[in-house]
């Protein structure tokens, strides 16, 4: 019975031992440190793990990504006509230059220019009427006015921000207001003589 | 107080309770249940296995091909996939040009709006888009199915009980209606344009046996497309559609298994070294305290008599 | 805080010292989980129940925020959404999957932490708070799954929605129109979903700041322990640092290694297939069952199938709501000083006979209601009002505890031999709360 391991052993008085216990030596602390020190890391870096997935999340899911990849019938696109079309539900312009719009263009002297790019740097070979450009004003994220018909071109002939005046050319370079650089040329290539792949 | 007024409360629920204890038996005993034709015949899906079975079970890229296959030449015509996606089946092995001509030509194109005129249009499919429902709406669905509605295909290995087991039964499943059930249970005789099947829930499903002859499909691969075979195949397929994420999740989870292993036994030594120093300090010295003392006297006394 | 030998806090570092001189919240966690909380030593492992299920409230609130962000509150696009966090979020089937199976964790360690008090008597003075605090907790988890269960809005969502706001009906006048006005239409609706949603996101708040209560009023006494003989002196005890951060931080790495084994490899079980199907105003599913963890309530509810003076359903719908109710007056309904069930032979047996009892109920919630399972439900439903409205006060007033021990030092020394043994069990009535008189 129970009393009996209670009076065989267990008859003692409750003694508070506050000395170092024997046989502690400096081996035993590292040893002990170690432990300590390997379960609280492995806390650590598990909680840190967990925090990874909560960050990941945030980053566009896959279906916004499969969609990074637009095309785009030009054919009818005629000649001073532009287009607003979408990519990455951004709006984007394609814009079917007049002969003297690209000799305006090519008539300013590149280097003169807050952010020095010439028409052919804005386009691909060959096909320098057609000018695709994010219509997205540098400055602070506004569409500006000037593909839709009718709308306000500036005093520069290509796009108008209203939101602070920012002004662009017929290449879409930035000439005057306070967009620091020309509006952003995505990556695009001509699937075919009138698909445009943008993306 | 609150004694008394909860006796009178429990006194009131248990009463009650037994109140209708004893009717419902009465009531068993006057009017046994009938049996029904659907508990008597309905059965559990077979014993089937499948590739992706298991913790450690990977999906089999072949079969899933295969099964996409009768999915797109069987069961697209009838039932949706509205969850999933072209672009995932890249996850199946395929390129991305053969995705691309997949979407392109699929039987179903995808609603949109004509360019010119605004009206309802449809166009060709790209990677990007879901699988194309094949109905408008529930409504055409089920004026094209004697009123029967075809699920959707993605979440089905989910949505049943057993799973592809299930789907892999029901395909391969449908028979003659037994005679002795109709003997028995003359109203659950199979209505005209239901089919009986014992491993669907109520017996009678509207959806004819869509597996039916070997060869139905042919695969690329040189499979014997024996209606087993594809079944198999598609149950396969649906469960990737239901769970596309099974393996990553797999694989995950073995990584932060064995972690936490490890992390809980370095953390349960070092709680059995922080404890050590614990017990060490309080040790039993001399004798107990004088009262435990006694009782431990009393206790013995006690127990010398009754010995 | 509770004893007059815990730690103060003190700074080592000049500006630990600059921070506390100005908001003293290190020496407020250094004295709430910190050293300077003084814990009997001889606690078991159904104490570390308490920090689980706090972890569990942390990995829901987490989880959950970071899902909100994915979530469409929309009878079109909820089911849609939840599947789109499945297959095209970053990492969203396994928060997706963490947060369904946390809720069911959440209940897990929640009652094994009820019955662990239940058994050790923790609803007793000086704990009372504790344990209502604690109710009120448990209530508003209730609230918050049931609520959270309707978002993915899959069949098993809307039916649950339809069944559960079903209850109110059964007040006698004003349970109708109460019930239209709770669910915003006459039946769940995009009115219903975006105010569960909302309150969903809310009420895990409010049960932080009830946990805070709960923690706070347990400080005051201290936590209880397996003796339930009240801690007399600095050797009845150890600082919560690191002896008892040390002991529960390697059981919650146990524990959090069996959700995770639900969490990669078997995400489903604990849910229910029909959920997988988009919710549908026209057709019922064959079974609608609750989340497995009302299973009991359910099987009270359906227990109730004659009218008698009440309808049925306002019998069910009241007998369940009091199975939970009757638990904040169990102070009252046990009167016997001995708290741990250590020491109570009589109260022991019940005691187990109630975890059957509640076992079975989850059972028989969980199956179609055949007269057998309705059967059962009933005897197991009389068995648990007449358990804690009956049984209980007589036992505790009727029942020879077995002696306490003069310490918990002295238990901890001598082992659960010592404490269980039938010293002196002749001729004490009485049972009191201090050290036992002397046998003989």
């Amino acid at each position: 019975m129970a009393t009996e391991a209670q009076s065989a052993e267990g008859s003692g008085n409750i003694h508070v031992d506050a000395r170092t216990p024997a046989g502690s030596g400096t081996g035993e602390v590292r040893r002990r440190d170690f432990l300590n020190v390997a379960a609280v890391s492995f806390a650590g870096v598990g909680a840190a793990a967990a925090v990874a997935p909560l960050l990941v999340q945030m980053a566009p899911p896959a279906d916004v990504l499969a969609l990074a990849q637009t095309e785009i019938d030009i054919s009818k696109i005629q000649p001073g006509q532009a287009v607003k079309t979408v990519w990455r539900k951004q709006p984007v312009f394609i814009r079917n230059l007049l002969p003297a719009e690209i000799q305006a263009a090519n008539a300013t002297p590149a280097g003169e220019l807050r952010d020095p790019q010439s028409l052919a740097e804005r386009t691909k070979p060959g096909k320098a009427n057609w000018l695709i450009t994010l219509g997205v004003c540098t400055h602070l994220g506004c569409v500006p006015l000037g593909a839709g018909e009718g709308e306000n071109k500036g005093p520069f002939g290509g796009y108008f921000c209203p939101c602070h005046g920012s002004a662009y050319d017929t290449a879409g370079r930035i000439r005057s207001g306070p967009a620091p650089t020309n509006l952003v040329v995505p990556e695009y290539e001509f699937a075919s003589d009138t698909v445009v792949r943008i993306g | 107080m609150v004694r008394i007024i909860g006796f009178f409360v429990g006194l009131a629920f248990v009463g009650m309770v037994f109140i209708s204890f004893f009717v419902n038996i009465a009531d068993y005993v006057a009017n046994p249940p009938e049996e029904t034709a659907e508990h008597e015949f309905h059965k559990h899906p077979k014993e089937v296995h499948f590739a992706s079975d298991g913790p450690f079970g990977h999906f089999d890229n072949q079969q899933l091909q295969r099964g996409f296959q009768v999915y797109k030449e069987v069961c697209a015509a009838c039932h949706g996939l509205t969850l999933v996606s072209f672009r995932d089946l890249a996850a199946l092995g395929y390129e991305e040009p053969e995705i691309k001509a997949i979407a392109d030509q699929w039987a179903i194109q995808v609603p949109s709006v004509n360019a010119d005129t605004g009206e309802a249009a449809t166009r060709k499919a790209i990677p990007a888009d879901r699988f194309p429902s094949p109905y408008p709406n529930e409504v055409a669905a089920r004026a094209a199915n004697n009123n029967a509605l075809p699920p959707d295909l993605s979440l089905i290995a989910k949505a049943r009980e057993g799973g592809a087991a299930y789907t892999y039964s029901l395909l391969t499943g449908y028979q003659r209606q037994p005679a002795e059930l109709v003997h028995k249970f003359p109203a659950a005789k199979t209505p005209q344009g239901l089919y009986y099947n014992p491993y669907f829930p109520n017996l009678n499903l509207a959806m004819p046996p869509p597996l039916t002859a070997e060869g139905q499909v042919t695969y690329a691969d040189g499979t014997r497309a024996s209606v087993d075979q594809m079944a198999k195949d598609v149950s396969a397929f649906l469960v990737w559609t239901a769970e596309p994420k099974l393996q990553n999740r797999r694989t995950a989870g073995f990584a932060v298994v064995i972690f936490l292993l490890i992390g809980t036994i370095l953390g349960y030594l070092a709680y059995r070294q922080i404890w050590a120093e614990a017990k060490r300090k309080v040790r039993v010295t001399g004798p107990l305290e004088a009262e435990s003392q006694a009782k431990a006297q009393a206790a013995k006394d006690d127990q010398g008599v009754a010995g | 805080m509770s004893f007059a030998w815990a730690k103060q806090y003190e700074p080592k570092h000049p500006l630990a010292r600059w921070f506390d001189e100005r908001l003293p919240l290190p020496r407020l966690v250094h004295g709430a989980i910190g050293g300077g909380y003084p814990v009997p030593r001889n606690l078991n492992y159904f104490w570390n129940f308490g920090v689980l299920a706090g972890i569990f409230l942390t990995i829901q609130i987490v989880t959950g925020i970071v899902l909100a962000m994915w979530y469409y509150s929309s009878v079109d696009g909820a089911f849609n959404s939840v599947e789109h966090i499945m297959r095209d979020v970053n990492a969203g089937w396994l928060l997706r999957y963490a947060h369904a199976n946390g809720a069911s964790f959440f209940f897990i360690v929640t009652y094994i932490h009820i019955f662990r008090s239940l058994f050790y008597g923790s609803y007793k003075a000086p704990r009372e708070l504790v344990w209502m605090l604690g109710l009120v907790i448990y209530l508003l988890m209730m609230a918050t799954a049931f609520m959270g269960y309707v978002l993915p809005w899959g069949q098993m969502s809307y039916w649950g929605a339809q069944v559960i706001t079903g209850f109110f009906s059964a007040i006698p006048v004003v349970g109708e129109p109460l019930r239209i006005f709770l669910l915003g239409g006459y039946v769940p609706d995009q009115a219903s979903l975006t105010r569960f949603f909302s309150l969903h996101y809310l009420l895990p708040f409010v049960i932080a700041g009830v946990v805070i209560l709960h923690i706070w009023a347990l400080h005051i006494p201290g936590s209880s322990n397996p003796t339930g003989v009240d801690v007399r002196d600095e050797k009845d005890t150890l600082p919560f640092h690191p002896f008892y951060t040390a002991k529960d931080g390697w059981f919650a790495g146990l524990v959090i290694l069996i959700y995770c084994l639900f969490l990669f490899f078997m995400p489903n079980a604990l849910g229910h297939p029909d959920n997988y199907i988009p919710a549908n105003p026209l057709a019922t599913p064959v079974h609608i069952v609750p989340e497995w963890y009302f299973l009991p309530f359910y099987a009270i509810l359906k227990a109730f199938t004659v009218d008698f003076i009440l309808p049925a359903k306002l019998w069910g719908v009241l007998a369940m709501f009091g199975s939970i109710l009757l638990l904040f007056f169990l102070t009252w309904l046990d009167r016997s000083p001995v708290r741990s069930g250590h020491y109570r032979p009589i109260f022991k047996r019940f005691f187990w006979l109630l975890v059957a009892d509640v076992l079975l109920l989850g059972w028989a919630g969980g199956r179609v209601a055949s007269p057998v399972v309705v059967a059962v439900s009933q005897l197991a439903t009389a068995y648990y009002f007449a358990h804690f409205l009956i049984i209980l006060p007589l036992i505790s007033r009727f029942e020879k505890p077995l002696p306490l021990p003069n310490s918990i030092t002295e238990s901890v020394l001598h082992g659960e031999k010592a404490e269980s043994a039938p010293l002196g069990s002749k001729g004490r009535r009485d049972g009191s709360q201090a050290a036992p008189a002397t046998a003989g």
